[in-house]
């Protein structure tokens, strides 16, 4: 297995083109064209071969959201090649040529759907350009078809293959000067491709950064304290290295503030642990299991959730911290409601639980350091690897490689600032592989948070008032990442008294993004309380949803702007798709709950329905999506697994996870006590695409929010049970 | 101590610790590294190999109970006449997200059509309950194994 060296010989030079920043490396000639057999870069993203074949960079890290795929769908759309004759290469690491890198944010749509095809149209006019120098006319007198050049008058051809080598005397047109297709004549982009490594992984070829392997290589273990970031006081290391196969056996001091460097930042330094390296990462294990490690105490070892729901009672019922929103008078709008309603929520840290537990192989040698990471985030690497190390960061490569699911949890680099001093201190290859123990215990958890609502309703079914005190996590007057809520968080603007209080408390836990952070958890309590206030009204929840909405298209304005016409749209369609006007007719015991969700610039609506039984058991039958995501789905295939998937994923959550503080400590450590869900219970999911006339947005991340309030709106359409809490259980639901 | 294993039908040996389990000395020891770890408890289907046939959880099994046993990894799938059916459907449908989890599927999968080459949903939930996908692509794996059996898909 080779992941070496990608393209590490050729030049190229970064050219800035256009006015609005968009920037393209245009290769110029060079010795690695006669390396390459031929193959001649267009630019930094396109190669063409004699044989026709394109070779085109996924810039952006792939664990399972599909960008290896659908970036280069945008070029080779525009580019007018034959899907099949493209060849996909994973760039390097370079966001001086590509811009940033990374995975996160469900952003690599809304980045790249202009700027991408235009890079593909710059290399069809280049290649345009080259045969009409051939054939002497204008390049307004050629057109393309997939793979060759057609000069119009005559009906000659020219294969892109035998116009390589011309191309490198053209100079590339401004991309903002081309015109991009009609997408009534896409070939590509919104047809259904499979993922372009999908033979790879049916045969278990090596893909992951679990298979990379070097020459020489040894593997280590990493034991770390369950007190996050607690110091070593004493490990056996003798023991360890007494066992066969183990090589090494050190202490990492670390940093004990590693995962909490700032307000809002995510940690990912060097935590204190003990190493093992070993001739087999088997070997390494044994080590370990030797260490008898005993770790130093830690200010946070007192803490436990039990101790933080204390906390934010007591928390709630006194004076909110701050308050950054504060409409109209909400104390005198519930005195003159005609119903008011009052509830506590909660939701749970979650875990990622990537089902490839966090890996890195690094190796050192020369002063320099190689590494191949599944991150979602290369650069932020190498950079806290460079800062760690004491390196300079152009002494540091960082591969990026296949990651098995991320989910947010490869933002952060901790398992690769690891690797890399490990490798260091080995002074060998070594791959770093976490045990699932590990992972489970060193997460940047999803954070747990409390919302303490008042809220009210007039006669005629209108929210009249709306109070949320949040109590999350943080210091001074910073959260802790990704406890954090906005204030404009809905259905704030549209009701006029409303007040969003926060409260925090401190937290010795790393927190971190979880796929839709922020909104995996606050869709839960918002649409949970509005479906109470609906029931309190005795509206129908679909109808009190769309009236709440209003009758404006948007509501603020950008970065915040929420446009409610989508959102009202999403919401008609859903309640069509589902048969919603029926569930009257439903058997008893079952029932259907509907929420909205905006996050990630996309618009969701979702229905759930549950079959509840008197045990307190939940059986989600089935779940339908309405997607508002722009114009134009790119990868249908793609699209429609990232939407169940998310359903699914968000489902999961809701019925089974939770991890819980004690001691300090994460209390859950493997599948056996934070359970994923099975096939057996997975519903059917039926998605709706809704075509509008926006910019097409991303997929990764907005249709999980939505599902978990539809859910357990759905669970108490069944049984007349507000599920407030998570994860459901069936202890909340016997009869 | 030194093994000798028949994997996918070819002889091999392997020179570890009889305690080593069978995954390890698959992806470490043998380069077989479509085997994957994800739990090392039986809990979650991605190691997953057939011994003799059978399905079963390779971090479970200590490589010096395996004797004459024939194991099969995913890298022997193709090669199978189920197996490849599997494949193909799969790969027809786009069955993966990150991945990581399907050559366990595949390998539950082709266990279960291999004997039971119509499976009921109840017999699909039955057979591949023990296999874990993070990102969800349980509906996928149910069209997918429907195809593969030339059933009509849900
Ligand atoms: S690794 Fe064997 S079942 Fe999870
Ligand atoms: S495809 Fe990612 S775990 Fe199944």
């Amino acid at each position: 297995m080779t992941y070496h060296d990608l393209n590490a010989n050729r030049r190229e030079i970064l050219t800035s083109v256009g006015a609005g920043g968009l920037t393209l490396a245009f290769s110029m000639a060079s010795k690695a064209e006669a390396q390459d057999g031929g193959l001649k870069p267009l630019n930094a993203y396109v190669r063409l071969a004699p044989d026709g074949k394109v070779t085109i960079q996924a810039k952006n890290p792939e664990v399972g959201q599909g960008v290896r795929t659908m970036l280069p769908m945008l070029i080779a759309e525009e580019l007018d090649v034959a899907w099949e004759d493209v060849v996909i290469e994973t760039a390097p690491n370079d966001p001086k040529t590509y811009g940033r890198q990374f995975a996160g944010g469900s952003m690599a749509t809304p980045m790249h759907w202009e700027e991408l095809r235009r890079v593909g149209a710059v290399a069809r006019a280049m290649l345009i350009q080259a045969a009409a120098t051939a054939w002497n006319c204008g390049p307004g007198d050629c057109t393309t078809a997939p793979g060759e050049v057609i000069h119009t008058p005559s009906g000659k051809k020219r294969t892109y293959g035998s116009l390589a080598l011309a191309c490198a005397s053209v100079t590339p047109p401004d991309p903002k000067s081309l015109t991009l297709k009609d997408p009534k004549a896409y070939r590509i982009i919104g047809k259904p491709k499979a993922q372009y490594d999908v033979a790879k992984i049916v045969t278990g070829q090596p893909l992951f950064g679990i298979d990379v392997r070097r020459p020489g290589m040894l593997y280590a273990t990493y034991e770390k304290a369950p007190v996050f970031a607690a110091k070593v006081a004493s490990a056996d290391l003798e023991a360890a290295k007494s066992v066969k196969g183990v090589r090494k056996a050190f202490v990492v001091d670390g940093d004990p503030n590693a995962f909490a460097p700032g307000p809002g930042q995510i940690g990912q330094g060097l935590m204190p642990g003990v190493a093992v390296v070993a001739d087999s990462w088997w070997a390494a294990r044994k080590g370990r299991d030797k260490l008898n490690t005993k770790w130093a105490d830690h200010p946070t070892s007192k803490q436990s959730s039990k101790l933080f729901a204390e906390q934010a009672k007591t928390l709630a019922a006194g004076k909110a911290q701050r308050t950054p929103r504060n409409d109209g008078d909400v104390d005198a709008a519930l005195k003159a409601s005609a119903k008011t309603v009052e509830a506590a929520y909660f939701y749970p840290f979650l875990s990622h639980a990537n089902l490839e537990p966090q890996n890195c192989t690094a190796e050192y040698k020369d002063g320099k350091l190689e590494i191949w990471a599944p991150t979602q985030n290369p650069e932020p690497g190498r950079q806290l690897v460079a800062k760690t190390l004491g390196m300079k960061p152009e002494d540091i490569t960082v591969h990026m490689v296949r990651g098995g699911g991320g989910f947010g949890r490869r933002l952060a680099n901790d398992y690769m600032v690891e690797a890399a001093w490990i490798a260091r201190e080995a002074g060998a290859p070594v791959k770093l592989l976490w045990t699932r123990e590990d992972d489970m215990a060193h997460d940047h958890y999803r954070p747990a948070g409390f919302h303490f609502f008042r809220g009210g309703v007039d006669a005629a079914g209108n929210v009249t008032a709306w109070h949320d005190h949040f109590v999350s996590f943080g210091e001074g007057t910073g959260f802790s990442p990704s406890a954090g809520m906005g204030p404009t968080e809905f259905p704030a603007r549209f009701v006029q008294n409303c007040r969003l209080e926060v409260s925090t408390m401190p937290l010795g836990v790393p927190t971190g993004p979880l796929r839709a952070p922020g909104s995996n958890a606050l869709a839960f309590v918002m649409q949970s309380f509005i479906d109470e206030l609906a029931h309190a009204a005795n509206a129908d929840p679909l109808a009190f949803q769309i009236k709440l909405l209003g009758d404006k298209d948007v509501v603020g304005e950008a970065p915040a702007a929420y446009a409610a016409g989508r959102m009202r749209g999403v919401l008609k369609a859903v309640g069509e798709m589902s048969g919603w006007a029926n569930r009257g007719k439903l058997p008893k015991g079952e029932g259907m709950g509907v929420a909205c969700y905006y996050s990630h610039l996309g618009y969701f609506a979702e229905v759930a329905h549950v079959a509840c039984s008197p045990d307190g058991a939940v059986k989600v039958k089935k779940v339908w999506v309405a997607a508002d995501v722009g114009s134009q789905i790119i990868n249908p295939m793609g699209a429609m697994n990232q939407v169940q998937g998310s359903v699914i994923d968000g489902l999961s959550a809701a019925l089974h996870q939770q991890i819980t503080i004690d001691g300090g400590r994460a209390e859950q450590s493997n599948f056996t006590d934070y359970p994923l869900m099975r096939i057996s219970e997975a519903p059917q999911v039926e998605v709706q695409f809704l075509k509008t006339n926006f910019p097409p947005t991303g997929l990764g991340e907005p249709a999980l929010p939505p599902v978990i309030p539809a859910l357990t709106n759905a669970i108490f359409a069944a049984t007349g049970k507000r599920v407030r809490s998570l994860p459901v259980t069936p202890d909340m639901l016997k009869a | 101590m030194a093994y000798t294993l028949n994997v996918n039908g070819k002889a091999v040996s392997a020179d570890v610790d009889g305690d080593t389990p069978l995954l390890w000395v698959l992806r470490d020891t043998l380069g077989f590294v479509g085997t994957k770890y994800g739990c090392g408890v039986a809990a979650c289907g991605a190691c997953t190999v057939h011994v003799d046939g059978e399905p079963m959880r390779s971090c479970q099994i200590p490589v010096e109970s395996v004797g004459k046993a024939k194991v099969s990894t995913i890298e022997g799938m193709a090669a199978h006449p189920v197996g490849k059916k599997v494949q193909a459907a799969w790969m027809e449908l786009d069955v993966a997200q990150c991945g990581y989890c399907q050559a366990g599927q595949i390998m539950s999968a082709t266990a279960l059509l291999a004997k039971t080459p119509k499976p009921t949903d109840a017999q699909i939930d039955e057979a591949m309950n023990g296999n874990l996908c993070r990102c969800a692509t349980y509906v996928r794996i149910r069209a997918a194994i429907k195809r593969a059996s030339g059933q009509k898909e849900a």
